[in-house]
């Protein structure tokens, strides 16, 4: 009984647009995808992820996009691309991930906030030097994330060896490289 | 006899991985490539770019290619697999849309440079062979691991480098500094890459099944050619000790700080002092006097002949 209310429930989400949405920004055939379960076997963060990434590749062909866009594995995948590697239909598994995470980034479904916040300051950074200034950039994350104890432990060792620079590198052709910034990435 | 090659080395190695900018500039230096800096070099947007919109990836390595072609070098060097892995996205992106490329960058790119890693560097124009007969200090008997990491050879098709699933460049270039190479299966895992910052929990994890597995196949020391993998092996190697449970202890040595010691450079053109986990209590002491290179070679049998 549980089954067929699962079957009704699939068939009712079913978005066959999305798929085809999938398949052409990621340039990749998920209908290729026969649940061999290597990409799952092959992934360091599969205990850490809601869905194993042959799921989310199901999810996907049954063109769950509410669920596949709201799932926590696409902003926690590492992009290792050892799935792409083992994958006997040559998908490009992690290119599929990383085109899913843009997706649910301009719907706004955003999982992991801390993700997008990190993402946000470093190419802030960026934009404002022309290269990343990493102190700067883990203050400002910090700050935002309200995860001002994480690491505190690491920074003597890193002052005792001179790792941590208190100085950005602001390059001449920093106008340029925040112009491509600007271009491409909807930073607040 | 070598052309000279971009450097471009990348943000990271500008801070909490100054000791791998250290090394490589000096062991590129002794083993005779050129190295040019690229001037006015941007950062590659790393995985925070690729998290937007794969044209702004392409086009902030692009900027870096442009660079290299205005100073007429055909191969670009980056010791940081994810600038490689973002340069080569540049270079794949301009292949297959040329104009919309260009456009985004303001320039017209000829699309003729070419990206390597530092370990491929090392292996294609000075080997294993040749390695080994400038190495003057032999690591005879530390016994270190190589941990390639995720992007250094994959995905094949555009690393076009060494073997994905089980690569041997570093291996081979280690043994020929003497080192013995045990097995490694934990190669080209992933030590947690990014999350480092935000997902600390799931790298000391990660970096502890990878510190055990080393010390499991009875390596000294690990070896690296990634920041990366660098700062979630070493300087994280805390943390991974108390997700793990257990106490490693283990150097984390990048390729170009191991291969530099065996040739002998000064410590401070290598940078060993900033690891974390301190390798001096493995590496070989260097004595004060130098050897003579035959004295050398003497010792240990033509390179050639050991395989």
């Amino acid at each position: 009984m549980k089954n067929g209310q699962n079957f009704l429930k699939i068939q009712a989400q079913s978005d066959p647009d999305f798929v085809r949405r999938v398949e052409e920004s990621s340039g990749q055939r998920i209908s290729f995808c026969y649940q061999c379960g290597n990409c799952t076997a092959s992934c360091a963060f599969t205990g850490d992820y809601d869905f194993p990434v042959n799921q989310v590749m199901r999810l996907v062909q049954l063109g769950q996009q509410d669920t596949v866009l709201h799932c926590r594995a696409i902003w926690l995948c590492g992009q290792c691309q050892a799935c792409t590697v083992r994958c006997p239909c040559t998908i490009d598994v992690a290119r599929v991930m990383a085109t899913l995470r843009f997706m649910a980034l301009e719907k706004g479904c955003v999982a992991d906030k801390n993700v997008k916040r990190f993402a946000e300051e470093f190419l802030r950074s960026v934009s404002i030097f022309g290269r990343v200034f990493e102190s700067g950039l883990l203050a400002a994350y910090k700050a935002r994330s309200g995860m001002l104890l994480a690491d505190v432990g690491l920074a003597p060792e890193l002052f005792k060896r001179g790792k941590l620079s208190f100085v950005p590198h602001r390059i001449p052709g920093r106008r340029h490289v925040a112009a491509l910034v600007k271009r491409f990435a909807n930073v607040p | 006899m070598n052309d000279p090659v971009a450097y471009y080395p990348g943000c990271s190695l500008e801070g909490l991985a100054v000791e791998y900018d250290l090394s490589t500039r000096s062991v590129c230096h002794a083993l005779g490539l050129s190295l040019v800096e690229l001037e006015d070099w941007n950062c590659c947007g790393s995985t925070p770019a690729s998290l937007y919109d794969p044209m702004l990836s392409a086009t902030l390595a692009g900027r870096n290619l442009l660079l290299a072609q205005r100073a007429r070098l055909k191969t670009v060097m980056t010791p940081c697999p994810g600038c490689l892995k973002a340069l080569k996205g540049a270079i794949k992106a301009h292949a297959l849309h040329s104009e919309a490329f260009e456009e985004a960058l303001g320039h017209p790119y000829e699309g003729t440079v070419r990206a390597v890693s530092v370990l491929q560097l090392l292996y294609e124009k000075v080997g294993p062979n040749t390695l080994a007969h400038a190495v003057r200090w032999p690591l005879d008997g530390l016994s270190v691991v190589p941990y390639y990491g995720c992007l250094l050879t994959r995905p094949e098709r555009s690393a076009q480098f060494d073997d994905p699933e089980n690569p041997v460049s570093m291996d081979l270039l280690l043994e020929a500094l003497g080192c013995v190479v045990p097995h490694f299966p934990f190669k080209t895992e992933c030590c947690g890459a990014t999350s480092g910052i935000t997902r600390a929990d799931v790298v000391a994890r990660l970096s502890g099944r990878l510190l055990d597995m080393a010390r499991r196949s009875g390596a000294q020391a690990i070896v690296v050619a990634c920041p990366l993998c660098q700062q979630n092996l070493d300087l994280r190697q805390a943390q991974a000790e108390k997700a793990m449970r257990s106490r490693f202890g283990l150097p984390v040595l990048y390729l170009t700080q191991i291969i530099g010691w065996a040739l002998g450079l000064p410590e401070q053109d290598l940078g060993l002092g900033k690891l974390v986990v301190s390798p001096f209590g493995v590496l070989p002491v260097r004595n004060r006097r130098e050897p003579s290179h035959s004295e050398c070679v003497e010792n240990r049998g033509s390179p050639l002949s050991r395989g």
